[in-house]
């Protein structure tokens, strides 16, 4: 007999994590998955019942959302213009059934190398609020996830929200998904970016992000630097900007064609952002 | 998983209930059988297939990603809960005008889609339904019915109009809509007894290996609830089994080694939650691995390790085909090449299921089949018992397309219910389903076209060797197919074509749609293409010119009778076909990267068994109350013979549609009506049932010496013939009612093939022509088929809208095999890593039905279930080498493998 418990208050969820080994439900859509063929015996920490880590709110540094608000909340969110990619992002994963239920967090939290939600919160310079008893702390995204399904949670911690810093919300912002089939598709490339202009036009700063080519999904440092002061963002992009990025061989596709992929679709969004 | 169970309030379908539920377990378990909502299908546990989808709270999610706890205070709507007061939903009743529902496997969960789309707009864009129905597979209708329905479920509801007399030609609903709209069709898993015991199969992680079954002692005392461990001595028959009587070489569980991932070593037979805690590495099986044959070239090279003792050199069968002496003398231009395919997954929305129970000396079995004949046949065989003593009773089937035609849980659940006297159910998971089950074979094909400088067809050659796996299964059903059809629908004077099939330690290849025509078909249809341009013609013209027509001979020396419409159908698309190359030519003009491109595909398909008898038998009776029965052995799997043959039937009596009564596939009550597969119930079935009827309608008349032309009506126990009324208390009467049966026979006109493959293998053949438009991203890879257009004779469309739901289905699996289809063992053993085409992957499908009535077939009519597919991956291979000059050999041709393929192309116009 396993236990399950799905408290209202944050700090009996903290409290109830720090003294049992627990494993935490967000929106349970990478849960059961992972259950089929199994006998399921984990004790459950539900945070359904926790209004707290709902909703998606503007305070003065950051926008928060909250660790149980959905890919829908987060499309029906009326958010500024950085949010775009995010929600581009938002009405790929899987299908509408999972948009409804799964959590931007908890995608964070699962941390696959195909996780639709990393490129764009990383080119948001995204941050990740984790509580424990003894308090909270805020991590980069980039230290937060550490590998292929590794992040820095440690057991008696929770993520409590997801930081987008309100100084890039005028940043224009996109993403895009390479897929063998419409919906419903793992991605065998993601690419996002975001872009800020001064008032002659040029590139004031630019966040470029590929996923599902390493193991955790990557900025692109090089290009960005490189982009930053110029006009015509044609023709800007060359392999060695994605020299950093060791992609996967599989069944979806050879290491060689995503790295090439990853390379067309950055320099498409880049024009599409600029137009 | 169980916890203790929590306090919860909430709506289900309409009812508030405050009840304490285990929280943790899948809302879609919970539904299922705590509730009894069987309209809640699971098709993966793993949100991959959407079957399971419900309203929560309005917004549609998947319930097996749910936990139960989560409905509390929320409002829960299921299928059984959308009609309302015996009203249809408005979303219910467009399903059924718009002929949406096939096998309905899907429909509760695109109700629920659908539903949730419609509440959030009133007159939904196109875009959103696409978006809103993107999270629900559906295999059997290419989903182009499902988004029109969904486009219209805003109108008011209208009556269905049924013409009186005219039921052929109609399209009617189909018989079983209501109940699968309303999610009470029982499928294979939804009607399980109170007190069975369940039984999951233990199956090998090895592709091949030895193996010893240790003591069990220790596996009983540590589960209770296990009452039993089944393997092979427990088998009292047949210890395997297959589809020819001279190939039974499938052991219901393992004999001395293991020759696939996924064979089935041992079951265990216990209560359920007993069985979910013994995980494979409890149980006392020590296996040790082989190396395993992984393919064609591995079965066939020097020295291989043999898998069946009496098949040396791995080979299961070859068979040939010689017309003339083969030569390629007359031909000015010749065209070769060599293609290659991979295993395609069948993908059924319904995994295996059923249930047994022994019922005195006899074994009663409910299970998702298309064969209940041939499912009998061979249990009766496995339990060493006579055919009588086996009752098949097939549940609603959820998809077959030939992986349901062999065994699957029928062997295992009839020794566990006869051994353990206990009705005994099982239900396979979606990665068991995949592992456990057929596939399409495999193949490579070389061949060689030639034509002469008028571009006539005179020579064709081709080789086709195709991976069979493990055992036998429909191998040798490939091997007949392959060489009739290799020459493609085209007359040709000479022709030599070999098909092989090879032992691997693969899954066993079946049947599936198309018995490896639509591999072939790949060959021959970019062959046509190479010499068309060759030769400097219009690739459409080209076919034309060489399809095969009425009085031609097929390259088995079969003289066409009659009802070869390719022409005709080749004619329909030529409009299309010029306007598609103007288009895609002024889109090129601009345009380097999205690049469109228009392909042919042409086919034709033998109707029935290739070569064989495959007789089916229909009676019609009426009762002494004036009721009218159709006594229907041909399983309807989502195609839909439960309402074709009413037509037929209907029509044959001269009686209104709704006035015939009909008992379904049942081998205690039904008589066999063979095998759903190889697109024969319409034209072999359809026409017993036309007989039977008219055997009947001339019984009737002859009650009052009336003419044929005579009015017939019953109503009250009375029938009247023109101006004559007859009591039918009157009559004699059977023990069960009945005073007139009608009986009707139909064995397709058919002759066995000499060793030179030459004969009549069917009495009658399918045409069909379609043209693909894409759009291929030249950059990455990507491929969009935009449109199809279908022209396809089948005799006579006896109901055109399902008709047209078959070639729409047939496209969508054809686009599959082309782009993204290809089941890797051990790897994509799953829905996200193997891909079907979803909503958003369909193109806009136009259907043109050319009815070139054949003879013999009811009314005209042929067969459309495999014709559908088979044209259509050639097509959009076409169009695609139209669109990048890229010319692919290997499907699918996955977004990687045709990025390769254009920059392969592209150095090679460089060096040159």
């Amino acid at each position: 007999m396993s236990s399950y418990i799905r408290p209202i208050d944050l700090i009996d969820a903290l409290a109830a994590l720090a003294e049992s080994d627990l494993t935490v439900l967000a929106g349970a859509t990478d849960y059961y998955p992972a259950q089929v063929g199994r006998v399921a015996n984990h004790d459950i920490l539900d945070l359904s019942g926790v209004e707290a880590l709902t909703g998606i709110e503007r305070h003065d540094e950051h926008w928060r959302i909250g660790a149980m608000a959905t890919w829908r909340d987060l499309v029906d969110a009326d958010l500024p213009p950085c949010f775009d990619g995010l929600k581009q992002a938002a009405l790929q994963v899987g299908g509408p059934q999972i948009q409804n239920t799964a959590t931007i967090a908890g995608n964070l939290c699962n941390a696959s190398p195909a996780a639709d939600g990393v490129p764009p919160l990383l080119c948001l310079d995204a941050e990740v609020e984790i509580q424990d008893r003894a308090g909270s702390r805020v991590l980069p995204l980039t230290e937060f996830i550490q590998g292929n399904r590794r992040t820095a949670l440690q057991p008696d911690q929770l993520v409590t929200a997801i930081l987008v810093p309100t100084a890039l919300e005028q940043g224009c912002t996109g993403f895009m998904k390479l897929g063998a089939r419409s919906s419903l598709v793992i991605s065998i490339v993601m690419v996002s970016g975001l872009l800020r202009w001064d008032d002659q036009g040029r590139v004031h700063r630019a966040n470029l992000s590929v996923g599902a080519c390493s193991e955790v999904a990557q900025r692109l440092p090089a290009l960005e630097a490189e982009l930053v002061g110029r006009t015509d963002l044609h023709d800007v992009v060359r392999p060695e900007h994605f020299s950093h990025l060791s992609p996967l061989e599989d069944h979806r596709g050879t290491a060689s064609y995503r790295l090439d992929a990853a390379a067309t679709m950055i320099q498409r969004m880049l024009e599409d952002l600029s137009s | 998983m169980t916890s203790d169970r929590v306090e919860l309030n909430f709506f289900l379908n309409g009812q508030r209930y405050k009840m304490a539920l285990d929280p943790m377990v899948r809302l879609s378990e919970t539904l299922r059988d705590t509730f009894g909502y069987t309209g809640v299908k699971v098709g993966c546990d793993a949100g991959d297939c959407g079957a399971c989808t419900i309203l929560l709270d309005g917004r549609q999610v998947c319930a097996c990603l749910v936990p139960t706890a989560r409905i509390n205070d929320a409002l829960v709507v299921t299928a059984e809960g959308m009609a309302n007061n015996g009203f249809l939903s408005r979303v219910q009743n467009a399903f059924l005008r718009h002929g949406a529902v096939q096998c309905g496997a899907c429909i509760p969960g695109m109700l629920a889609a659908a539903t949730d789309i419609a509440a959030s707009q009133h007159e939904p864009t196109n875009e959103a339904v696409m978006h809103g129905l993107g999270g629900v597979l559906c295999r059997c209708t290419g989903y182009q019915n499902i988004v029109q329905a969904v486009l219209d479920a805003g109108r008011d509801p209208c009556p269905i109009e049924i013409p009186e007399g005219h039921a052929i030609g109609a399209s009617l609903p189909r018989t079983d809509a209501l109940d699968k709209l309303t999610g009470v069709a029982n499928f294979g898993a939804d009607a399980m007894p109170e007190n069975t015991l369940w039984l999951r199969a233990v199956r090998s992680p090895h592709a091949a290996a030895r193996f010893t079954i240790g003591n069990m002692d220790t596996l009983y005392e540590d589960h209770p609830g296990l009452h039993r461990v089944l393997t092979a001595d427990d088998v009292p028959g047949n210890k395997c089994y297959g589809i020819y009587p001279d190939l039974k070489d499938q052991p219901v569980f393992a004999l001395d080694q293991i020759r696939y991932p996924g064979e089935a070593v041992m079951a265990l037979v216990g209560e359920r939650d007993a069985l979910a805690g013994i995980s494979d590495s409890d149980l006392p099986i020590t296996y040790e691995p082989l190396d395993p044959i992984k393919g064609m070239a591995a079965a066939k090279a020097d020295g291989a390790r043999q898998l069946h003792a009496d098949r040396p050199g791995n080979l299961l069968i070859e068979a040939a085909l010689r017309k003339s002496d083969g030569d390629f003398r007359e031909a000015t231009f010749t065209a070769t090449g060599r293609w290659t395919t991979g295993f395609v997954e069948h993908a059924y929305i319904e995994p295996e299921a059923g249930f047994a129970r022994r019922v005195g000396d006899r074994l009663e079995i409910f299970v998702t089949t298309q064969t209940p004949y041939m499912d009998r046949d061979e249990v009766a065989l496995i339990m060493g018992l006579a055919p009588e003593q086996i009752r098949i009773i097939p549940a609603v089937c959820g998809g077959g397309f030939g992986g349901k035609l062999d065994q699957s849980v029928q062997p295992m659940l009839a020794v566990a219910a006869w051994n353990l006297d206990r009705p005994v159910a099982c239900v396979y998971s979606r990665p068991e389903s995949m592992a456990a089950s057929t596939k399409r074979h495999p193949a490579e094909i070389d061949a060689r076209f030639g034509c002469d400088s008028e571009g006539r067809l005179q020579a064709m050659e081709m080789t086709a060797d195709f991976d069979t796996g493990a055992y036998a299964s429909w191998g040798p059903t490939v091997a007949g197919r392959v060489p009739v059809h290799g020459s493609g629908p085209y007359h040709l004077p000479n022709a030599h074509i070999q098909a092989r099939a090879y032992y691997s330690n693969n899954p066993p290849s079946g049947a599936f749609r198309g018995f490896g025509v639509p591999q072939i078909a790949l060959a021959h249809e970019a062959l046509m293409d190479d010499l068309a341009e060759q030769i400097g013609m219009d690739p459409l013209e080209f076919r034309h010119k060489n399809a095969l027509r009425a009085g031609d001979h097929t390259a088995t020396g079969q003289l066409l009778v009659a009802s070869a419409g390719l022409d005709q159908c080749l004619e329909a698309l030529r409009p299309h076909w010029g306007a598609a190359l103007a288009s895609v030519a002024s889109h090129n003009a601009a345009n380097t990267i999205l690049r469109r491109g228009v392909g042919l595909g042409c086919m034709w398909y033998g109707c029935g068994n290739t070569g064989m008898s495959n007789p089916s038998i229909i009676h019609v009776t009426l009762s002494n109350e004036g009721r009218v029965t159709l006594y229907n052995g041909a399983v309807d799997i989502g195609q839909g013979s439960y309402t074709i043959m009413r037509q037929i039937c209907a029509d044959g009596l001269g009686l209104p549609f709704e006035a015939i009564e009909q008992v379904t596939g049942d081998t205690d009550l039904t008589p066999d009506a063979g095998k759903t597969s190889a697109s024969r119930q319409t034209y072999v079935t359809g026409k017993a049932t036309e007989l039977a009827a008219r055997d009947l309608r001339q019984q009737i008349l002859r009650l009052a010496n009336a003419d044929e032309h005579a009015v017939i009506a019953i109503a009250d126990g009375v029938v009247r013939i023109g101006e004559t009324e007859i009591a039918l208390s009157r009559l004699t009467a059977d023990e069960d009612g009945v005073v007139l049966r009608g009986e009707g026979t139909f064995d397709p006109p058919a002759t066995a093939l000499d060793e030179n493959g030459q004969g009549e293998p069917y009495g009658t053949y399918a045409f069909a022509a379609q043209m693909a438009i894409v759009e291929v991203d030249v950059a990455l890879g990507t491929t969009k088929v935009t449109h199809i257009v279908a022209a396809h004779d089948v005799g006579k469309a006896i109901n055109p809208v399902q008709v047209e739901g078959q070639i729409h289905g047939g496209i969508a699996q054809g686009l599959g095999l082309a782009l993204m289809e290809e089941y890797l063992p051990g790897r994509t053993e799953n829905l996200h890593d193997y891909l079907i085409p979803t909503v958003g992957d369909m193109p806009e499908i136009e259907v043109i039905l050319v009815e070139d009535p054949d003879p013999n077939g009811p009314q005209g009519a042929k067969g459309v279930g495999e014709p559908g597919l088979v044209p259509t991956a050639p097509a959009i291979l076409a169009a695609i080498k139209s669109a990048t000059g890229v010319a692919v050999h290997q499907v699918p041709a996955t977004p990687a493998r045709l990025r390769a393929a254009i920059l392969k192309n592209l150095d090679r116009g460089r060096q040159s």
